[in-house]
Parts: structure tokens; C-alpha cells; sequence
């Protein structure tokens, strides 16, 4: 694909992530001044948190999509800088495929774990 | 980004000098390292996150790797990276499109540069992105 396609998906991510993750950032960081996503008597990172995000339809979706668009963005930044210093055919190729197979394994790995935990919170509860 | 015909001479060692550069090309670098910084930990971060998928032992396990005071000041410069990298990527975003450059004037002394006009972009973009870094440092320090 041409790069000035793959720039443009890179910048569109970066909207999506600063949205998604000032979100994440709010809920997970600035919950003591803010207090967005109260779990009462849980902290955050607290499992009873955890499960009540787990089971939400709104946090399952947004997970899926800040962890595509963060790993676009992440890794096509990388690639930029790699290729920046001029590599030959060969590397350019390594980076290319690697760079896309890690970051869809990634992928796979995390929204794998997004879709399992709310069957892990049930099955904890004895459901 | 390819750069074709064009010998990056510099390489890696470009990112911290190589001529009479402004400010906004450090902040470059900055931009960088920071987000080379936020990809090495939200890797990781999936990795532990995950655990949440095995059940509340593997969770509370893995959240009991990633405590402690040394922890807390590394998930704080994390922080402090997202707020640079969040607030100077949309100073990025701003010029890329063209805003906060100037109108196109012709070349009469005394000359006015565009980067005369951004530099107010970034000063303010630093500021905002130190107001967040330390918004955050009171959430994490002071009022947990």
C-alpha cells in the first residue's frame, strides 16, 4: 500500500487513541479527582473493577479498537523510523512482514483476552 | 516514511543535533522517544492485562508484579510521556493540515518564517502538556 495511505490510517489512529485512551487515562489515573468510572469501594485496578468493565458491552468494544489502532500506530511509527535509516531491499522486507505479523499477533492476543475475561469473571463467580 | 534519493547521513545520531535547529526539532526527538517508550510498555501492558482472562488469581498475581513504588514512578513517566505525546501530536496534526503556519507571503526583508508563527503552537502545547503531567502527578502522588 502506498505510504501516503498508511500516513494518513497512521494520523486517523492517533484520533482514535487520544480519544480512547484520555478516556483510559481519565478512568485508570485520574480517579481520585475525577471519579468517571466508580466501582464503589474498588480501586481501578481492583478485580471487582475489572469484572464490571469486563461485562460491559461499551468497554469490550472500545478495548478492541483502542488496542488496533494503538498497535497501527505504534508499529507503523516504528517502521517509519526503521526505514528512515535506510535499509537495504532485504531489511526494509524484514521489517515490513515482522513489523505486521507482531502486531497482529498482538491483536489476536489482546482482543482474545478482551472476549475471554467476562467467561473468566462468571466462571470465578461460580457461574 | 521512505526518504528516496535522499541519504539520511545523520541516522539516529540526527535526533539530538546536526545543525542550528529550533526548538520544535527537539521537540522531534521528544516525540520519539516518547513514543518509542509508550510502544514498549503498552506491549507489555497487553501481556499483563491479559492475565484478566485467567481469572481473578492470575489477575491479582500479575497486578502484585506490577506494584510497588518503582512501578508507581514508571507508570508515572508513562503517564507523563502520554501527555507529551497525546498534546504535541495534536500540534502535529494542526500543521500537518496547515493551520498555525502563516499565510504564504512573498519573501521580503525582513523575512518572516513559518516557524516564527508555529512557535507559539508549541510553547502552548508544552504548557498544556505540563499542565496534564502534573494534573497527573497529583492523582498518582498526592491524592492516592
Amino acid at each position: 500500500m502506498r505510504d501516503r495511505t498508511l500516513w494518513t490510517w497512521h494520523i486517523g489512529a492517533g484520533v482514535v487513541i487520544l480519544v480512547l485512551l484520555g478516556l483510559h487515562m481519565a478512568i485508570m489515573h485520574l480517579d481520585q479527582s475525577l471519579g468517571i468510572f466508580g466501582t464503589p469501594g474498588a480501586e481501578p485496578v481492583e478485580w471487582e473493577s475489572v469484572v464490571a468493565r469486563a461485562g460491559s458491552l461499551f468497554f469490550t468494544v472500545t478495548y478492541v479498537l483502542l488496542l488496533g489502532a494503538a498497535l497501527y500506530h505504534g508499529f507503523y511509527g516504528l517502521r517509519n523510523i526503521l526505514l528512515e535509516l535506510n535499509p537495504g531491499p532485504g531489511i526494509r522486507r524484514l521489517v515490513n512482514v515482522g513489523l505486521t505479523v507482531i502486531g497482529l499477533g498482538l491483536f489476536a492476543f489482546g482482543t482474545w483476552a478482551a472476549l475471554a475475561a467476562p467467561g473468566a469473571a462468571s466462571m470465578a463467580m461460580g457461574g | 516514511m521512505e526518504s528516496r534519493g535522499h541519504p539520511n547521513r545523520l541516522g539516529i545520531r540526527g535526533w539530538v543535533g546536526g545543525g542550528r535547529w529550533g526548538f520544535e526539532r527537539y521537540l522531534y526527538t521528544l516525540h520519539r522517544v516518547t513514543g518509542l517508550g509508550l510502544l514498549a510498555y503498552f506491549v507489555l501492558h497487553i501481556f499483563v492485562t491479559s492475565s484478566r482472562a485467567l481469572g481473578p488469581e492470575a489477575w491479582d498475581q500479575a497486578m502484585g508484579v506490577v506494584s510497588g513504588p518503582l512501578f508507581m514512578i514508571g507508570e508515572y513517566l508513562v503517564f507523563a510521556a502520554f501527555a507529551f505525546h497525546a498534546v504535541n501530536g495534536i500540534r502535529l496534526a494542526i500543521i500537518e493540515l496547515g493551520y498555525a503556519v502563516g499565510r504564504p507571503i512573498e519573501p521580503v526583508y525582513p523575512y518572516a518564517t513559518s516557524v516564527g508563527r508555529q512557535r507559539r503552537l508549541a510553547r502552548a502545547a508544552l504548557m498544556i502538556a505540563a499542565v496534564v503531567a502534573l494534573w497527573g502527578g497529583l492523582d498518582f502522588f498526592v491524592l492516592a
